[in-house]
């Protein structure tokens, strides 16, 4: 039971640095030098945390291909804000009116997740991915067209708006959301529900040999995902105004995937630091490419995903990597510790790479049918 | 002794125009070890994929402890009491032995555990996890696999793969356990061994076992009745020598 209770620097790693950042970023906004374009990136990842997060506990845990994640943040973000907007007019208190919206929206959007997971998840693998597709280009099609939520000029959100040359209060929030996501999601993977979660992932077959109800559990991940994805977007509703349908096109749910596998499947820190770093790397290009130059940055920003992604993979830099990944420096501070045999404490192998779902696979013609599927061993057997 | 767990009546299925099974008939005792063998493509395997609803019989039905079976699910079947190992080994193979242990238990009545309460960590989240670890600890401990708990189940040898999978169903306290061909793959001496523990699992968890195998050795050392399927239908029934002796049998095994 000792071993139940030891701490992991690494179980808690994603607190940490979450943590450390909002209080940081705290302490210089009280000194009064955390430029405004800065707080407003803080926004921006965090609402890419709970993104990259949430669609983490269905792509890499679930181990299903959903694509319209950002069709679950539209509808939080219309829906949501509309509701905070109504709000706002009879309650004075601004983290109340966020908070209830953040609540409302999200609900609304895992109402939309049960709506489309009930049929969509008797489908497999590719299928689900494009009814997924295509429930995101419906959403925001939807709200596009409503009168409601302002057509095609978008729901203006002035009035819930945070102003960040007043009040830099609006990423305090989204990174207390973010921590509290955090919290939800690290528990329901490491409990014997997320043990289940990851039985369907590994083998689906067994799991229902084993009596798992796989239905409800692909259901709850979705719902979860879809809720999670809700708040993100009544953050961004807050954030910016208006709220306008083409921001929740299929690129966006793609980045947020991006975002996933960049940061490894299953592997919740991965997301955070992957969400955190594309956001970065989007906000400088934005800000620093102007004119004829902003053209270049899907270059730019192509290039720097291919670089890392082979530097994520390429075999030769692995020794590079071992040396400055921050996993690698908990390895080794876990590897004396550790009795000849184990190979990994049984309560950290959530964190486990492997997926069902191969990314070269997805994105590759050839796609072999029919191949009794036999996930890759995870590479990391010794230390 | 002579209460009838399992009974089959007329069971069959067929996919287009063949006939896989046909009017299987079988009777299983409570605490018995069964045995179900057949030349290659006999439909042994596709038995157990009705009795455990992967498949939905065409005509016929089952029964456990007098409980019609037929049409139910998978998960419903395995929460009646049925449990099964796979002919190619079908273990969670990117988690730790004792986690496939664990999903085995998951749907034990005195683990029960609401989603929101582990969402939460109340208290009643680690009162579960820590019974779990124990009860799981406690069948790994059967199968001499606890010192393996933290392994990966993917790099056990062959043997153990075999072994968990049986600690796996045997998690799911089940009151008829499948076993498809679990001496597959097996040296004799490992055989032997797995043989001891079947037996010590039939009288510990009072269970009755299906198995199929085609080490007839393994059969006629442990299983008292058999039932003998050539092309989905029963060749030979009865007692383990007499059925194996049958002429009918033997031609079928070695030919004229």
């Amino acid at each position: 039971m000792a071993k139940l209770k030891r701490i992991k620097i690494s179980d808690y790693f994603c607190y940490l640095i979450v943590g450390a950042v909002m209080i940081g970023s705290f302490i210089v906004a009280q000194t009064g030098n955390l430029p405004r374009s800065y707080s407003n990136l803080l926004v921006q990842v965090a609402y890419s945390i709970i993104l990259a997060v949430s669609l983490n506990l269905v792509v890499g845990f679930l181990g299903e291909l959903s694509l319209g994640h950002a069709g679950f943040m539209c509808v939080g973000a219309y829906m949501g804000s509309y509701l905070a907007m109504q709000l706002s007019a009879v309650v004075d208190n601004k983290l109340i009116v966020l908070i209830v919206s953040m609540l409302a929206g999200g609900l609304l959007a895992a109402f939309f997740g049960l709506l489309v997971g009930l049929p969509a998840l008797r489908l497999k693998g590719d299928y689900l991915a494009i009814v997924t597709l295509a429930f995101g280009e419906i959403v925001r099609t939807i709200f596009k067209n409503m009168s409601v939520f302002g057509k095609a000029m978008g729901l203006s959100t002035q009035s819930i708006k945070y102003d960040t040359r007043q009040d830099t209060s609006l990423y305090l929030v989204s990174f207390a959301t973010v921590l509290v996501v955090l919290f939800l999601v690290q528990n329901l993977v490491r409990s014997k529900h997320g043990r289940a979660i990851t039985a369907i992932r590994d083998n689906e077959i067994a799991a229902k040999a084993m009596g798992i109800n796989v239905t409800f559990y692909k259901l709850f991940v979705f719902v979860i995902a879809a809720f999670f994805a809700g708040m993100a977007g009544v953050i961004y509703g807050h954030y910016t105004t208006p709220v306008l349908y083409s921001f929740f096109s299929y690129n966006y749910s793609i980045e947020i995937l991006v975002m996933v596998v960049l940061g490894g499947m299953a592997s919740i820190n991965g997301s955070i630091i992957a969400a955190a770093l594309i956001t970065f790397i989007n906000f400088q290009l934005q800000s620093h490419l102007s004119g004829d130059l902003a053209a270049l940055k899907y270059l730019i920003y192509a290039l720097i995903l291919i670089v890392l992604v082979i530097f994520n993979n390429a075999p030769k830099l692995a020794p590079i990597k071992d040396k400055v990944s921050p996993k690698a420096m908990f390895e080794k501070i876990r590897a004396h510790k550790r009795k000849p045999g184990d190979i990994r404490g049984d309560k950290s192998d959530w964190r486990v790479i492997p997926t069902k779902i191969r990314m070269d696979e997805v994105l590759s013609v050839d796609l072999q049918q029919g191949n009794d599927y036999t996930p890759d061993k995870p590479n990391k057997g010794g230390n | 002794m002579s209460e009838v767990v399992l009974k089959t009546e007329n069971l069959g299925i067929s996919f287009g125009g063949l006939k896989a099974v046909d009017n299987v008939n079988i009777e299983i005792k409570r605490k018995q070890l069964y045995g179900l063998v057949g030349p290659n493509g006999a439909g042994k395997t596709t038995v157990f994929n009705l009795l455990t609803g992967v498949y939905q019989p065409t005509t016929g039905c089952f029964y456990l402890n007098g409980e019609k079976l037929t049409g139910k699910t998978q998960e419903q079947i395995n929460h009646k009491g049925i449990a099964r190992t796979f002919q190619n080994i079908r273990l969670f193979n990117n988690m730790s032995v004792i986690r496939n242990v664990l999903v085995g238990l998951h749907n034990q009545p005195e683990f029960k555990c609401n989603p929101f309460v582990s969402l939460l960590r109340l208290p009643r989240h680690f009162k579960v996890e820590k019974a779990m670890r124990e009860r799981a600890k406690e069948i790994l401990r059967i199968f001499d696999l606890e010192d393996e708990r933290n392994n990966l189940a993917c790099n056990l040898p062959y043997g153990k793969q075999r072994k968990l999978e049986i600690a796996r169903a045997l998690a799911t306290n089940p009151k008829l356990l499948l076993l498809d061909e679990p001496a597959a793959g097996m040296n004799p001496h490992e055989t032997e061994d797995l043989m001891n523990i079947i037996r010590r699992i039939r009288d510990e968890f009072d269970l009755t076992i299906l198995l199929i195998e085609h080490d007839m050795k393994f059969v006629s050392g442990l299983c008292d009745e058999i039932t003998v399927l050539n092309f989905g239908t029963v060749l030979a029934q009865g007692k383990t020598e007499d059925a194996l002796n049958d002429p009918e049998v033997i031609k079928a095994y070695i030919g004229e």
